[in-house]
């Protein structure tokens, strides 16, 4: 694609640099693809609808973040069915979650798919990125020399899509003209059948208990890879500063420590997306401290007694929380970035306000812990 | 669902009626039925819903619309804040 000239570029979505484009297919050798159908331009890949035992192994794979930047298809022209010159043509990212979901959403159908490379990401975050994007769907389309295997210029994109992509330049640039479709895939044969039928809920992303749900894992587990370390040599430390043997104050005080850093966790990552809409507050940080405090009140109340109703028993007990609903806010807050709802000047604003206290409440807290662990070795 | 909304009052989308053609395009990308379309011009009717995305601004014709677009994801602004070049998620 030639230079597009001098536009409007959003902040996050800059143009990817545009190369020397030769005509290409994408590879037959590869898992997801069935056969060829021969046109004009060569061998174009072809599959079908059906999710195999080893497509689904490799989306819990993925839901579980294992190989998550590996699980891609090659980007270029692929054939859905037997798709003839007048067959819609449907973009997509090369995420195969994505790519997969579309396919299985459409049996029995005859279409093209045109694969953008969003280097492994889903449409919606590729589209904030610009890899789904205006220049890449134009170089794509060039690349794949769509304009002589199919006889109409039109082009059905996810809505969710258009954050990367300018509908008026890809007109202008390669002739081919932008459908928005709707946001979910599951509603596109409705569409495909009668465009009318798209109605404005179909236009809106919604963001029910089961998308929230599917997204824990990989929140838990990036979480985990964070914090594990860091409390394992707090426990260690523990295990030194605590009163009787090395292995009392590991098993002791220290899985008590364990336990509390667990369930800051689990609040943040866990708890705060399945009850997101019954939380109290706007902000992410806040709807993280309550879920911390759901999950940390009857842990409080269940080792104040084993650490003793003391001074050093309840800073000892103070500091976890403390520590606790510190990491319970700041996962909840993360969960902005997979939430579908958030807007950046909000989460930048509730950052500002909230890291400061999420800071302070894990350094104050550990603090605390540690100060609890030298009084009652001294006492 | 109507437990899932964001901080009020914060986002930076801003419509230019001068300049808005009507097309409607706006009112079809948004995900969170920011834009209605009223005798022919878009209306901001639930600003407070929008996540800047950026959809609308990149699809209008007119350059009606302007929003500092962005994913909203914690490590990307903490990159953004530390001037350090980074991915998001």
């Amino acid at each position: 694609m030639k230079d597009i000239g001098p536009r409007f570029v959003l902040p996050m979505a800059q143009a990817v640099v545009s190369k020397k484009m030769e005509p290409q297919l994408p590879s037959l050798d590869q898992a997801v693809v069935v056969g060829s159908l021969a046109t004009v331009v060569g061998e174009v890949p072809q599959i079908n609808s059906e999710i195999l035992l080893r497509d689904r192994i490799g989306h819990w794979r993925v839901r579980w973040n294992i190989g998550r930047d590996r699980f891609t298809v090659e980007p270029g022209l692929y054939a859905l069915g037997r798709p003839d010159n007048q067959s819609p043509v449907l973009v997509t990212a090369n995420y195969k979650l994505t790519f997969d979901l579309l396919r299985a959403s459409l049996p029995g159908r005859d279409l093209w798919i045109l694969v953008l490379d969003t280097k492994g990401i889903n449409v919606w975050c590729a589209a904030g990125k610009g890899t789904f994007g205006t220049v890449e769907l134009c170089d794509r389309i060039e690349i794949s020399r769509l304009a002589e295997v199919v006889g109409h210029r039109r082009l059905l994109l996810p809505q969710l899509g258009a954050p990367g992509v300018a509908a008026g330049e890809i007109k202008k640039h390669s002739g081919f003209r932008v459908t928005y479709g709707p946001v979910m895939a599951h509603d596109l044969p409705a569409f495909l059948d009668d465009p009318q039928a798209l109605n404005p809920v179909m236009r809106r992303k919604s963001f029910p208990l089961s998308e929230r749900l599917v997204l824990v894992p990989v929140e838990l587990v990036q979480g985990l890879r964070q914090v594990l370390p860091l409390v394992l040599l707090l426990m260690l430390v523990t295990a030194f500063f605590a009163p009787g043997s090395f292995t009392e104050g590991l098993l002791g005080p220290g899985l008590i420590l364990l336990a509390f850093a667990l369930s800051g966790l689990s609040a943040g990552t866990i708890l705060t997306p399945l009850l997101l809409p019954w939380l109290p507050g706007r902000a992410f940080s806040v709807n993280g401290l309550w879920a911390g405090l759901l999950l940390l009140a009857p842990l409080c109340s269940y080792y104040l007694p084993v650490l003793g109703n003391d001074w050093a028993g309840r800073l000892a007990i103070g500091g976890l929380t403390v520590t606790g609903l510190a990491l319970a806010s700041w996962y909840g807050m993360n969960f902005t970035g997979a939430s579908t709802y958030s807007s950046r000047s909000g989460v930048r604003q509730e950052m500002l306000r909230a890291i400061p206290l999420q800071a302070g409440g894990v350094l104050l807290g550990v603090v605390g812990w540690f100060v609890a662990q030298w009084l009652k070795r001294g006492g | 669902m109507s437990g899932l909304r964001y901080i009020e009052g914060v986002v930076t989308l801003e419509l230019d009626r001068e300049r808005c053609i009507g097309c409607g395009l706006c009112v079809q990308v948004c995900p969170h039925g920011v834009f209605v379309l009223e005798s022919g011009q878009a209306v901001l009717t639930a600003r407070d819903q929008c996540m800047e995305c950026g959809a609308c601004a990149r699809n209008c014709p007119a350059e009606a619309i302007a929003v500092e677009a962005g994913e909203g994801c914690v490590r990307g602004i903490i990159n953004e804040l530390l001037g350090l070049e980074g991915p998001c998620c």
